[in-house]
């Protein structure tokens, strides 16, 4: 398993061999959010229980990071390009990094499995985990 | 009682190192106070909205301090447009006869930059490098064409209006036409969006008088008239900038609740309209919004847009001053410059670039972060 702190508390279940994203559902209307958060979205009620969301989803839409972001960004000096999607895990759409930033191999509707993976900066003490999601295999693009 | 606007000036929008926002404020304000034969002296109050050029109450050192009801107004890219819709409102109310509504801003180069915390988002959102406007509406767009078989060249199309639009605008930014392959051949800043089919922060200031009605031609022999004004916040369902999350359960967005209302209030449709300037961030948003503010079917812009509908001398002209493509966006301002075009439009003042027809209604829609719209229908 990969060392390192998670970039933030409260994002995924980690240490753990199948990570998780950590929502929450509301107990009144069942509206699902990503982060938790204390108040429901939908109908206003302070109800919300902190839940597991499932490690696989389909892409919903997605870009390409072209060009590096200003603070507080704190990936590395010299910019990569990144991909950047929306992943419908049926109670709620996270936005997350991709694994994948050839536009040519990205596609809206295929399917995507999450990870968590380093988030190298140009700090050499820092060891950041964060979560990201990638195809689950090129044959299954497109469906 | 309608609002009326007796009053129009502006400052060039663009890069001008030598000028504070503050001092492009002050320009705009002594126009529009020029334009409406009144002085300083006899605002009743002021609605203000700047998010980098200063904080605007302070202009009354330079403008005269006569002890006025002066209200700053931030509300993101839309914060012209809330600063309007409050003037609006004060003036509905039956509380003051003429006030002044001022938008300025003067950005710093580049992609703005937002603070997630200020956002109520884990700041990790930002350093990982999700913070940004570019992607959503990258996201957005990339949805859209999806969903509704739009084609991708049109981005381009939009922008090249954009700028041909520009062209025609002493007051704009970008004031050089380029072709179909330029804008596509651009760097690519976010799939499927290049360069120039962003607008970049920028720098600029409007300024109006308002003014009750029934005393319109007291101030102007041409007023105009806020027959209705809408500000909304996004409602469940809607898809914004900055959300680390959306709901599967897909509802409407800011926009299309901040027009239906704005129709409502106006007794009138989409069909009414001469003229509308609505946001376009990017060129995609054009598209976009022309939809969600009703102005065409879901799809059928691929079609309007080949027709030349959106011309200057098409059925339904969009963006003629350029819009945010071609002026930049100095968001104190920006939903503003909608306004004032309208305004020139229906005055029949709008030079080379002047509608057909002698318009006589415009729509104005104006969209901020995180999902905030206020639109406005103007008659004469």
């Amino acid at each position: 398993m990969m060392t390192g702190q998670p970039i933030a508390e409260g994002l995924f279940t980690w240490p753990t061999d199948e990570p998780q994203l950590l929502g929450a559902r509301c107990r009144d209307c069942a509206a699902t959010t990503f982060p938790s958060q204390s108040g429901c979205p939908r109908c206003t009620g302070r109800s919300m229980d902190v839940v597991t969301l499932p490690r696989e989803g389909v892409l919903w839409s997605w870009t390409v990071q072209g060009f590096r972001p200003k603070d507080p960004y704190i990936g590395p000096k010299e910019f990569a390009p990144y991909g950047v999607g929306y992943v419908d895990l049926g109670d709620v759409i996270v936005e997350s990094r991709l694994s994948e930033h050839d536009r040519e191999r990205l596609a809206i509707g295929q399917r995507m499995r999450l990870a968590i993976v380093p988030f190298v900066t140009d700090d050499p003490d820092a060891h950041w985990l964060t979560f990201e999601f990638g195809p689950v295999n090129d044959s299954d693009e497109g469906e | 009682m309608d609002a009326a606007i007796v009053g129009i000036g502006i400052h060039p929008f663009g890069r001008h190192a030598a000028m504070s926002g503050r001092d492009m404020a002050i320009h705009a304000v002594h126009q529009a106070l020029a334009d409406a034969g009144i002085q300083w002296r006899d605002a009743q109050f002021a609605f203000g909205a700047s998010m980098d050029g200063g904080q605007p109450d302070t202009l009354v050192s330079e403008l005269g301090l006569t002890g006025l009801q002066f209200v700053n107004v931030a509300n993101g890219c839309a914060s012209g447009g809330s600063a309007l819709a409050m003037a609006e409102i004060a003036i509905r109310s039956g509380a003051y006869d003429l006030g002044v509504v001022v938008g300025f801003d003067k950005h710093p180069p580049g992609a703005f930059n937002a603070d997630p915390e200020e956002h109520g988002i884990g700041r990790w959102y930002g350093e990982t490098g999700m913070m940004m406007t570019t992607q959503f509406f990258a996201l957005k767009i990339q949805r859209y064409l999806h969903d509704y078989g739009i084609e991708r060249r049109l981005l381009a199309q939009v922008a090249e209006k954009a700028f041909r639009n520009g062209e025609m605008n002493p007051n704009a930014w970008r004031r050089r036409a380029l072709s179909v392959d330029e804008i596509e051949q651009s760097l690519m800043i976010s799939d499927p969006l290049t360069q120039y089919m962003f607008c970049s922060p920028g720098e600029g200031a409007v300024a109006f008088v308002v003014c009750r009605g029934d005393k319109a031609r007291t101030y102007s022999d041409r007023p105009t008239f806020l027959r209705a004004v809408s500000h909304v916040t996004r409602k469940f369902g809607s898809f914004e900038v900055f959300s680390p999350w959306l709901s599967p359960e897909r509802g409407s967005s800011p926009s299309a609740d901040g027009a239906r209302r704005v129709f409502e209030l106006a007794g009138i449709g989409p069909k009414d309209i001469d003229i509308a300037q609505i946001q376009d961030t990017e060129s995609g948003a054009e598209i976009m919004h022309m939809a969600e503010t009703g102005l065409c079917e879901h799809g059928e812009q691929g079609k309007m847009i080949d027709a030349g509908a959106t011309e200057i001398g098409g059925s339904m002209p969009i963006n003629t001053d350029g819009g945010c493509l071609a002026n930049g966006e100095p968001i104190g301002a920006s939903g503003l410059r909608q306004v004032y075009e309208n305004v020139l439009q229906l005055r029949g003042d709008a030079g080379e670039r002047q509608v057909p027809g002698e318009p006589r209604t415009g729509f104005t829609h104006v969209y901020g972060a995180p999902g905030i719209s206020a639109c406005t229908i103007l008659t004469r």
